[in-house]
C-alpha cells in the first residue's frame, strides 16, 4: 500500500497514530499533579516543536544518513524559510500557504548555490564550507547587511523580523484574522477535552504542522527506498569507486543537498507560522550543531531515529531545565534528610541551567558507546532479551566497509 | 601610508591568537589525525587559568590594624591579600599586578594536563573512527567542558585587567619618523604579538632542533615505519597534544586582558581558527601561522570606515568569503600538502 513493504508500511502507520494522538499519548498524567507539571509535554507549544524539529532532522538525514556529508550549517536553511515566510505574512496576508511555498523556494534557491560550492570538497571540509556559510548568512542576517546595503530592512537586525500593522498585506481582507491562519483557520485555535482530572489540547497548528511532518516522512521513506536513495548510499560507501565506474556523482549529491535544505527551509516555513517572528540566532552555528546532535542521539541513517532523538532532546531540554531544587528536594523527600541533600547537591549541575551539561554528556556518551543511536540501543536491548529481531538493513549500512 | 600601517597593527593580535590556536590545530592534526573541535575549549580554559589567578593572588586575610582607628575608635579591621603578608606590600601589589603574565607557571601544568588526559581519555579510541565521529566527540567535549566553566566561573565575562605598566599606548609613529600620534599602538597588543611571535617560534624550534621534534615530524610523515625502528611513537604524540593544548593555553591566557573571559569564548575563536587551518592548508604548520596573520589583517582592514561605507558589514563576513574562494581556486589551501584528507 502507498509503495511501501509492509515493514516500512507499519512504521509508518505507527509514526501517523503517534503523531495524531500525541496530545492525549504525552499528558500520561493529570493536570493539577505534581507529576504532570514536571512531565507532561502534550501541550501545543512543545509538540509543535517535535514535529517542526523532526521535520528539520528528516531532511538532515537524507543528506548525512544517506550521503555521509556533515554539513555543519544546516540551520542557515531553516533560518532563510523563515525570513521568506515571515515576508510573506508582511507583503501578502496571513495566510500560511504562500508563506510556506515561498519558503522552501528560497531555502531551495540557497541550497542550490551554497551546495554547488561546497559539494566541490568532502570531509572535513565539506563541514567547515558549510560552517562558513552558514556563519556568513548569520552574520549578513543579524546585522542585517544587505538591508544597510540596499538602504532598506531585509532581516531587521538584531530586532528580528516581524509583522506590523502598517504593512501593505495586499491579499489580506478586512475579516481576516491578525495571526498565521489557513484560510480564516487560526493556527492556535484550540479545543481543550477534560477527562477527569486529564486535560487534552487539540490544536490547530500542531494538526498541520504534523501532516507536513507526516508528508516529509513518507516522502523519506520513498527516498530512502529508491534507486536514487541507493545511489546516495553507494557514495556514502565508496565515493571514489562510484566515479571509476564512470559515474558524476555531483548531481546526486547536489540533490540530496538541496532535497535536505528544502526540508529545512519548509520546517522554517512552519516555525514561523506558528509564531510569526524571526531572527538571526535561528541561524547560528550552535543550532546547526543541535540539528547534529539530534540526528546522532536518534540514530542517523535510520529512519525513524532522527526523529526520535530531536522529539527527545526538546522533551529533556523542557524538563530537565524546569527541574529546581525545590523540586529535587520534593522528590527525595521520603529520604533521610543528609541523603536527600547529598543527591541534591550531586544532581543540581546537571539540572535547571546545567541543562546543556547534561546534554553534551549524553551527547558524549552516545558518539562513544552507540555510534548508532538510540535505534542501536533499540536493537541491543531486543537482543538481550532474546527476541529474534529482523536485521535493520537502514542501520546496518551506516556500518557496512566498503569491501577491497 | 600611515594608516596602512594602523591596520596591519590592528590586525596583529587578532591574527596571532588565531595563528596560535591554528597551530595547535594543525599539531593535533598533523600528529593524531584527528579534528579537534573542543581545541576553542583549551583556549578557553587557558583564559580561565588566568581568572583563576588573579583570584587566587587576592585571596585576603583580616588583620587589625592597630595603627589606623574607625570612626568609633576601634582598631580598623582590614583585608591584607596573603600574597602582601608574604611576600610585604610592595612585592606582594607588584605580584598581583602582574597576575596575569604570571598564569603561565598556572596554564603550562594545567594544559599538559589537560590535554594529556584528553588524549589518553578520550581521543585514543577515536583514531580507527571516521572523522565525523571525531568531529562529533570532540564537539560533545566543548560543550561539556564550557558548561563545566560556566558553572563554577557564571555566564558573564570577567575581567582580567592587564599589569598596569602596560596600560596605555606605544606611539610607533615616532620610531618611523612619522608624526607623533599618528600610529599609536595599545601596549598590551603589542606584548600578545611578540609573545605569540616567541610561542611559535619556541614551536618551530622545538620540532626542527631537538630529538624529540625529529622523531615527531618523522612521525608525522610516516608513522608506521618510525614504530617499527622501536620508538614508541604514541608516547611523543601524547605529548605532542599536551603541547598543542599548552600553545592554545597560553594564547588564551593572554588574550584574557584584551577580550573579558566567558565561557563561549572558545567556541567563537574555534569556528574561525578552523576557517584560519583550512585556508592555511589542512596539516601544514606555517600555513596555519601564516594564513591565521593574512585573515587577521585582512579583517582589520575590512574594519576600516571607508571599506565600511562601501559595503557595510564586510568585517564580519569577509574571513568566511576569503576561505570559500580560496577553498575554491586552491583547494588545499595556502601551503596544503597532496593527500592530506582527501579519502
Amino acid at each position: 500500500m502507498l509503495g511501501l513493504n509492509s515493514r516500512d508500511l507499519k512504521l509508518f502507520l505507527l509514526v501517523v497514530a503517534m503523531t495524531m494522538l500525541a496530545p492525549i499519548l504525552l499528558n500520561p498524567f493529570p493536570a493539577d499533579s505534581a507529576l504532570g507539571e514536571s512531565f507532561n509535554a502534550g501541550y501545543p507549544a512543545l509538540l509543535q516543536r517535535f514535529v517542526i524539529f523532526g521535520l528539520l532532522v528528516i531532511g538532515f538525514n537524507i543528506l548525512f544518513g544517506l550521503t555521509g556529508y556533515l554539513s555543519f550549517g544546516h540551520a542557515a536553511f531553516l533560518g532563510v524559510g523563515s525570513y521568506a515566510a515571515v515576508w510573506m505574512f508582511k507583503l501578502l496576508s496571513y495566510n500560511v500557504i504562500p508563506a510556506i511555498i515561498l519558503s522552501v523556494i528560497v531555502a531551495g534557491i540557497f541550497s542550490v548555490v551554497i551546495g554547488y560550492v561546497a559539494l566541490r570538497r568532502s570531509g572535513i571540509y565539506f563541514s567547515i564550507l558549510t560552517l562558513a556559510f552558514a556563519q556568513m548568512m548569520y552574520a549578513i542576517a543579524y546585522s542585517d547587511l544587505v538591508g544597510k546595503f540596499l538602504g532598506t530592512i531585509v532581516t531587521n537586525g538584531e530586532t528580528g523580523l516581524q509583522v506590523y500593522a502598517d504593512d501593505p498585506q495586499i491579499l489580506a481582507s478586512p475579516g481576516d484574522p491578525v495571526l498565521p491562519h489557513l484560510f480564516g483557520l487560526e493556527m492556535n485555535a484550540q479545543t481543550v477535552l477534560a477527562v477527569g482530572g486529564w486535560e487534552f489540547t487539540f490544536q490547530f497548528g500542531y494538526y498541520l504542522s504534523a501532516l507536513v511532518m507526516l508528508a516529509g516522512f513518507y516522502l523519506s521513506i520513498r527516498i530512502f527506498r529508491s534507486p536514487f536513495g541507493m545511489m546516495l548510499r553507494a557514495i556514502k560507501s565508496n565515493q571514489t569507486r562510484m566515479s571509476y565506474t564512470g559515474l558524476d556523482t555531483k548531481p546526486y549529491m547536489l540533490a540530496a543537498f538541496v532535497i535536505s535544505g528544502c526540508y529545512a527551509g519548509l520546517a522554517g516555513g512552519l516555525m514561523s507560522s506558528m509564531d510569526p517572528l524571526t531572527g538571526g540566532e535561528r541561524m547560528f552555528w550552535t543550532a546547526s550543531g543541535e540539528i547534529v546532535v539530534m540526528s546522532i542521539l536518534g540514530g542517523v541513517g535510520t529512519l525513524i531515529g532522527p526523529v526520535l532523538g530531536a522529539g527527545l532532546i526538546k522533551y529533556l531540554e523542557n524538563i530537565i531545565s524546569k527541574i529546581n531544587d525545590g523540586i529535587l528536594h520534593q522528590w527525595f523527600a521520603f529520604m533521610p534528610d543528609w541523603l536527600d541533600n547529598l543527591l541534591v547537591t550531586i544532581i543540581h549541575p546537571f539540572v535547571g541551567k546545567g541543562w546543556h551539561l547534561t546534554l553534551g554528556l549524553l551527547f558524549m556518551a552516545v558518539v562513544i558507546f552507540l555510534p548508532g543511536g538510540l535505534m542501536q540501543l533499540g536493537e541491543k536491548i531486543a537482543a538481550l532479551f532474546g527476541r529474534k529481531t529482523k536485521s535493520d538493513d537502514d542501520a546496518k549500512t551506516g556500518a557496512t566497509e566498503p569491501a577491497e | 601610508m600611515d594608516v596602512i600601517l594602523v591596520q596591519i597593527l590592528n590586525g596583529l593580535d587578532k591574527g596571532a591568537a588565531y595563528a596560535l590556536i591554528a597551530l595547535g590545530l594543525t599539531l593535533i592534526f598533523g600528529t593524531l589525525g584527528v579534528v579537534n573541535f573542543a581545541h576553542g575549549a583549551l583556549f578557553m580554559i587557558g583564559a580561565f587559568c588566568a581568572v583563576t589567578m588573579q583570584r587566587f593572588l587576592n585571596l585576603s586575610q583580616t588583620v587589625i590594624d592597630e595603627t589606623q582607628t574607625d570612626f568609633l575608635g576601634n582598631p580598623l579591621k582590614v583585608e591584607v591579600p596573603y600574597v602582601q603578608s608574604w611576600f610585604g606590600e610592595a612585592a606582594g601589589a607588584a605580584i598581583q599586578d602582574w597576575s596575569v603574565p604570571l598564569s603561565i607557571l598556572l596554564v603550562i601544568p594545567v594544559m599538559l594536563f589537560v590535554g594529556w588526559a584528553m588524549e589518553r581519555g578520550l581521543i585514543k579510541h577515536f583514531y580507527k573512527r571516521p572523522h565525523a565521529d571525531q568531529i562529533l566527540v570532540t564537539f560533545g567535549l566543548a560543550i561539556v567542558i564550557g558548561e563545566i566553566i560556566k558553572a563554577f566561573y557564571g555566564a558573564n565575562p570577567i575581567q582580567t585587567p592587564m599589569p598596569s605598566a602596560f596600560i596605555g599606548t606605544i606611539d610607533l609613529g615616532t620610531w618611523l619618523g612619522m608624526d607623533p600620534g599618528a600610529v599609536a599602538y595599545p601596549m598590551w597588543r603589542m606584548v600578545y604579538f611578540f609573545f605569540a611571535a616567541a610561542v611559535i617560534a619556541a614551536v618551530f624550534a622545538f620540532l626542527q632542533f631537538t630529538t624529540f621534534g625529529m622523531v615527531v615530524r618523522a612521525g608525522m610523515a610516516d608513522r608506521e615505519t618510525v614504530g617499527m625502528l622501536g620508538i614508541d611513537i604514541d608516547k611523543r604524540f601524547t605529548l605532542m597534544f599536551g603541547l598543542a593544548a599548552c600553545v592554545a593555553g597560553l594564547a588564551g591566557m593572554m588574550y584574557a586582558p584584551i577580550l573579558s573571559p566567558h565561557y563561549n569564548i572558545g567556541m567563537d575563536f574555534l569556528v574561525l581558527s578552523f576557517v584560519v587551518v583550512v585556508v592555511g592548508g589542512m596539516g601544514s604548520l606555517p600555513g596555519a601561522v601564516l594564513a591565521g596573520f593574512v585573515l587577521g589583517i585582512l579583517q582589520s582592514f575590512a574594519s576600516m570606515n571607508e571599506v565600511k561605507a562601501i559595503l557595510p558589514g564586510i568585517d564580519q563576513i569577509i574571513i568566511y568569503l576569503v576561505a570559500i574562494i580560496i577553498l575554491l581556486t586552491r583547494p588545499r589551501g595556502l601551503m596544503g600538502r597532496k593527500g592530506v584528507m582527501e579519502e
